[in-house]
């Protein structure tokens, strides 16, 4: 066997290796997760409240509190995103405005979560006296999920055919229609998968809504934003660390996290149907 | 009698420090097409582009003079820009149909002046598709994607989308140039037939094609134009050597 030969099967075993730990590790995460956590799932899991300080009924409360702050969390950002995109893209006057922007981009991007929570804590808790709620806790999601979803935006108005644009305003159309009825309409897929992606990055969140918007137990579901919520990653947190009942709480906390994975795999699922229903019927 | 419709005076652009089109007084007649032909560089798609305003996004352009239509100035302070590129349509040289239905193409022009009443889009979007001959082909299927057509369909589609503002004139820029030889000949003849509807003013890089279809040949060398006239005087009797040297393709 000559020399080239033992790198080639060295090198290709490598990878080969490479691959099986990946899916060893991706593989027993699941397993783990999953049979910690299904013993506890059924139906009543999903619709009934917690009961006798969190050693049985349901986790009700908790999807439907993540379900909210994810929601309104999105509803604030992806309006503000696609706004400061458009506005990056196309009119990017002044320079030293957009030079700011895109370096708060950037390095928001990269803050640790529980920075945001405190930030939350401070400015909507705090100073704008919002107290310990919903909409403090989907206003300080909604600044985390606003760098994705800009970034995301930006990309998807970036890659409309500049052909489309010189053609409409070739007809006659204003800046503005322009922007409003062809490039936005063209780049709304992407925006939206980039959206998508955001929520499941949202809902996961812990650390925003622990100082913001979450609260361990709660009689009620939320009737108002003023409201404090339940949500499921906190959920999970509170079970592994408070209480006195670990026996009973531990196989609910995974219980808990095996809802919350199949909810961020849905919607990634989603983001990634659409992605490749969009590639598929592009033709520019 | 021929109509002057458009008059440039000492038009003259630049791009930063490249001076691009060099004092040129041009004159366009009314439901005539008139070809602008030269070799790659001097200048044709700027010219074109300067009747559109269409220079005007691009920031490094600068431009003096005037470009008058009927007698009124185009980069006049207070001509309205949306207005000339109604009054001025354009074709480009890649059809650039936008990802909506065929209908909302052509209807595009009407909707974002207001247009609401469907029974004044449909006419619209009718009698535009038919004089740009393509009626035939998509009115069974007017609300499925533009970009499900050929592109020589896609061409005759862009080229009903700017009819249906009703232009006084319409710009092409190498219309032709991503097309087979069949759609070619097909939007050829579809500009001879446009002529008493609309005024046309198309670049080409094809000679034959510029002999075939125009009334008047303008030829521009390096930001100039040499030479215009009628087209079969132009291609029988150049005046200039230049000229002479491009149609028989000793440059290009
Ligand atoms: N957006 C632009 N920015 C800077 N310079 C430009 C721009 N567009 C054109 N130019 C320059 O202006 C000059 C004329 O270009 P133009 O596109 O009008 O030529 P053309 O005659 O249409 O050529 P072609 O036959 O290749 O299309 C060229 O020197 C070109 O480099
Ligand atoms: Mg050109």
């Amino acid at each position: 066997m000559n020399k080239r030969k033992l790198q080639e099967i060295v090198g290709v075993n490598f990878l080969r290796l490479g691959v099986i730990f990946t899916a060893f590790f991706l593989i027993s995460f699941l397993y783990i997760i999953f049979s910690k956590g299904g013993s506890v799932l059924s139906w009543t899991f999903f619709t009934d409240f917690p009961r006798e300080g969190m050693t049985t009924g349901g986790i009700y409360p908790a999807i439907v509190g993540t379900l909210y702050l994810t929601i309104l969390s999105i509803l604030i950002a992806l309006p503000l995103g696609v706004f400061t995109a458009i506005y990056m893209v196309h009119l990017a006057k002044p320079y030293w405005l957009m030079r700011i922007v895109r370096i708060a981009v950037n390095t928001l991007a990269g803050v640790p979560s529980i920075i945001y929570g405190l930030f939350g804590l401070t400015l909507f808790v705090r100073i704008m006296q919002l107290e310990v709620s919903l909409i403090s806790g989907a206003l300080t999601l909604a600044i985390l999920a606003l760098p994705v979803i800009i970034n995301a935006s930006e990309e998807a108005i970036r890659s409309v055919p500049r052909s489309f644009r010189e053609g409409s305003l070739a007809l006659g159309a204003t800046e503005r229609q322009t922007i409003m009825r062809v490039i936005v309409p063209t780049a709304l897929p992407n925006i939206l998968t980039g959206a998508i992606i955001s929520i499941g990055r949202v809902a996961g969140e812990t650390a925003p809504i622990m100082f913001t918007a979450a609260t361990f137990y709660s009689r009620m579901l939320p009737t108002s934003i003023n409201h404090e919520v339940m949500a499921l990653p906190y959920h999970i947190y509170a079970l592994m660390t408070e209480g006195s009942k670990p026996d009973q709480q531990v196989p609910i906390a995974y219980g808990t996290a095996v809802v919350l994975l199949l909810l961020v795999m849905f919607v990634s699922a989603t983001a990634i149907i659409i992605r490749y229903k969009i590639r598929k019927s592009r033709k520019w | 009698m021929v109509k002057e419709l458009i008059k440039t005076k000492n038009l003259k652009l630049w791009f930063t420090d490249n001076y691009v089109l060099h004092d040129l007084d041009f004159t366009v007649y009314e439901k005539k097409i008139t070809a602008l032909i030269g070799p790659s560089g001097c200048g044709k798609s700027t010219l074109l582009r300067s009747f559109n305003r269409m220079n005007d996004l691009i920031p490094e352009c600068k431009i003096e003079g005037e470009i008058l239509l009927e007698g009124q100035n185009i980069y006049d302070s207070k001509a309205d820009v949306t207005d000339v590129r109604t009054k001025i349509g354009m074709v480009f040289q890649r059809p650039n149909p936008f990802p909506k239905t065929i209908y909302n193409n052509v209807a595009y022009g009407l909707q974002i002046r207001g247009e609401k009443r469907k029974s004044v889009l449909d006419d619209v979007v009718e009698k535009s598709l038919r004089d740009a001959w393509i009626w035939d082909e998509v009115k069974d299927r007017l609300h499925t994607s533009a970009l499900s057509l050929s592109g020589g369909q896609q061409q005759r589609m862009c080229i009903a989308r700017a009819l249906a503002n009703q232009p006084k004139v319409l710009l092409l820029d190498e219309p032709t140039s991503a097309l087979d030889p069949k759609s070619t000949a097909k939007i050829e003849e579809l500009c001879i037939d446009l002529k008493d509807k609309v005024t046309i003013l198309i670049v080409t890089h094809n000679i034959a094609q510029a002999g075939r279809i125009s009334d008047y040949t303008t030829f521009m060398y390096l930001g100039d134009i040499i030479e215009f006239g009628e087209t079969k005087r132009v291609f029988t009797v150049p005046k200039d050597k230049r000229t002479e040297d491009y149609l028989t393709g000793v440059f290009g």
